[in-house]
């Protein structure tokens, strides 16, 4: 893998910020997009923007070709069937809500369970919450080790005969946690339950086979895989969505209108109301290109290393505390004693280092480790290890900087 | 030369106050208010003391950076034993101040408060800055409704 020549293709990363290189390291929050993307995107506005499954002229015919197509890209991109499996939403958060709100909303009622972990990100929490306060059924959560892993005895504890809904990270934005979702869909589905897969921080890094997972649904955004923001994928398997009610209603989703009652088109298309995220979803065709023309193995290969010199480097950082397992996907949660992250972040862009300081959308996993914020170091493809050299070079600067002005 | 720009929003007076927060307490039958700031975690609890119409104490409790909690140090310094009309107009001042607009300042001495200028060049930080401002605000108004 040619990260020198993976970098000629993200025109933003060659910038100064603040008189120094850029050093963008917060790919969790969202990922820079190559030039096959921005000029997909473009081709579609300059030569064939016109809407999709209605036109029956050329450029209609022509964008419901790239659309449909990068349908097929997505379904072989997650080994699904079907494309009929594959429905574009507006990213994870989306997805998540329409199970929870459509399949959730059915099959819930009183005394049921869903089940969840500390760890999740608020798009994995907060649809929950709400279809429990709905339905009456009781949201559980499973505990997490120290160092941020979950033992599949704690899942076997926590989901039984009543739980009808697990819902777990593939990889957690906090922890970096690579949480074994196979094996935890054995165990759901031991019990009776489907078990439902937030893919936001996994589908960029890892190569993703929902057969293999045997997950019911999984949801992931395109806009942290070098696709344009507002397009994402929700998978689910074929028999789970045929019986589930749409969440949103009105044109393109229609067979029949009549004026009290409506039938709906037939998979995936029932689930995509309006004029769909057709732009969004060239895009993420073409990121897939991008990215599976480099290797998914590679590229994990390639952040798993970025992770592991990090680590070592921060090891030796006085005052630095890690958050999360050792073993883990390509990003670095810390604190460093004494100085606010936000501070943190401050002075890292100062030194032209992009990352993120905050609750990251966990504030239950904040709570969980004891803390209020954190600041987070995330890598992608384009990260080297010069990088990593003038982050930690920022943090050890950082800590001079507020030595001077604290103590 | 790189940390020339900080220095404009790290002033020595931001730190001192970081370091040693004036009013940190909290005050018993007052005017309570909790204040958070949704997109980064800064939380603060704000108790006041407000008779005809005068603010007689403020305290806060709080946890976030340096710039919201030295602002909410400088802010309840700035309107202890002020009336309720100045403290307001004392927060419009200082909204102005970090907006980066022209703020009249001639009949009111700002003290600490003018160091906090410098975050108006950190548009990701003005919010750290005026949250225990908000806080104030809203406390006022419930106390007035």
């Amino acid at each position: 893998m040619d990260v020198k020549e993976i970098r000629k293709q993200f025109p933003i990363l060659s910038q100064k910020v603040n008189g120094r290189d850029l050093v963008y390291l917060d790919n969790a929050a969202t990922s820079q997009k190559p030039h096959a993307v921005i000029d997909a995107v473009a081709n579609y506005y300059r030569e064939y923007n016109s809407n999709v499954h209605r036109g029956v002229h050329t450029l209609g015919t022509k964008a419901t070709d790239a659309y449909e197509g990068a349908r097929e890209r997505v379904r072989k991109f997650i080994n699904a069937k079907s494309t009929q499996e594959i429905i574009f939403t507006r990213g994870t958060t989306n997805g998540l809500n329409m199970v929870a709100q459509s399949y959730g909303r059915t099959n819930l009622s009183e005394g049921d369970e869903i089940v969840i972990t500390y760890m999740e990100h608020h798009a994995n929490l907060i649809p929950w919450q709400q279809v429990a306060k709905e339905t009456g059924a009781q949201l559980k959560y499973i505990p997490l080790q120290e160092d941020g892993t979950v033992l599949l005895e704690d899942v076997e504890k926590n989901v039984t005969s009543h739980t009808k809904i697990v819902s777990i990270a593939l990889v957690s934005n906090v922890l970096g946690t690579i949480n074994p979702v196979k094996e935890i869909a054995e165990i759901a589905h031991k019990n009776g339950a489907v078990l439902v897969v937030d893919a936001a921080q996994g589908a960029p890094h890892m190569k993703i086979d929902v057969q293999d997972l045997n997950c019911d649904f999984l949801a992931f955004s395109g806009h942290k895989m070098c696709a344009p923001t507002g397009i994402g994928v929700l998978y689910g398997k074929k028999n789970l969505l045929e019986d589930m009610e749409p969440v949103e209603t009105g044109g393109e989703m229609i067979d029949f209108v009549g004026l009290y009652e409506s039938t709906w088109k037939e998979l995936p298309w029932k689930f995509e109301a309006g004029t769909p995220i057709i732009a969004g979803a060239i895009g993420l065709a073409a990121a897939i290109d991008f990215l599976e023309e480099i290797g998914l193995d590679e590229i994990f290969q390639h952040e798993h290393k970025l992770a592991q010199y990090a680590l070592e480097q921060c090891a030796s950082i006085e005052g630095m505390t890690i958050y999360g397992p050792k073993e883990r996907a390509g990003l670095i949660t810390f604190n460093l004693e004494n100085i606010h992250p936000h501070d943190v972040a401050t002075v890292l862009d100062a030194e032209g280092v992009a990352i993120r300081a905050g609750h990251h959308c966990a504030q239950p996993l904040m709570k969980y480790l004891n803390v209020t914020a954190t600041a987070r170091a995330s890598f992608y493809l384009y990260n080297t290890e010069e990088e990593i050299d003038q982050f930690i070079r920022a943090i050890h600067k950082t800590k001079e900087y507020f030595a001077d002005v604290i103590s | 030369m790189s940390f020339h720009n900080l220095d404009t929003l790290y002033r020595q007076v931001i730190m001192d106050h970081y370091k040693n927060p004036r009013n940190k307490g909290v005050l018993e039958n007052s005017v309570t208010v909790d204040l958070n700031n949704p997109t980064c975690g800064d939380r603060i609890h704000l108790t006041m003391k407000i008779e005809d119409g005068k603010v007689i104490d403020a305290k806060f409790e709080g946890e976030g950076c340096s710039i919201s909690m030295s602002s909410a140090s400088m802010m309840t310094e700035a309107i202890k034993g002020q009336t309720v009309e100045k403290a307001l107009k004392l927060s419009k001042i200082f909204s102005n101040m970090m907006q980066g607009k022209e703020y009249d300042d001639k009949e009111i001495d700002l003290g600490d408060i003018e160091a906090l200028q410098g975050v108006s060049k950190f548009p990701a930080r003005i919010k750290c800055a005026t949250l225990a401002w908000k806080a104030m605000e809203k406390g006022v108004q419930s106390k007035e409704n």
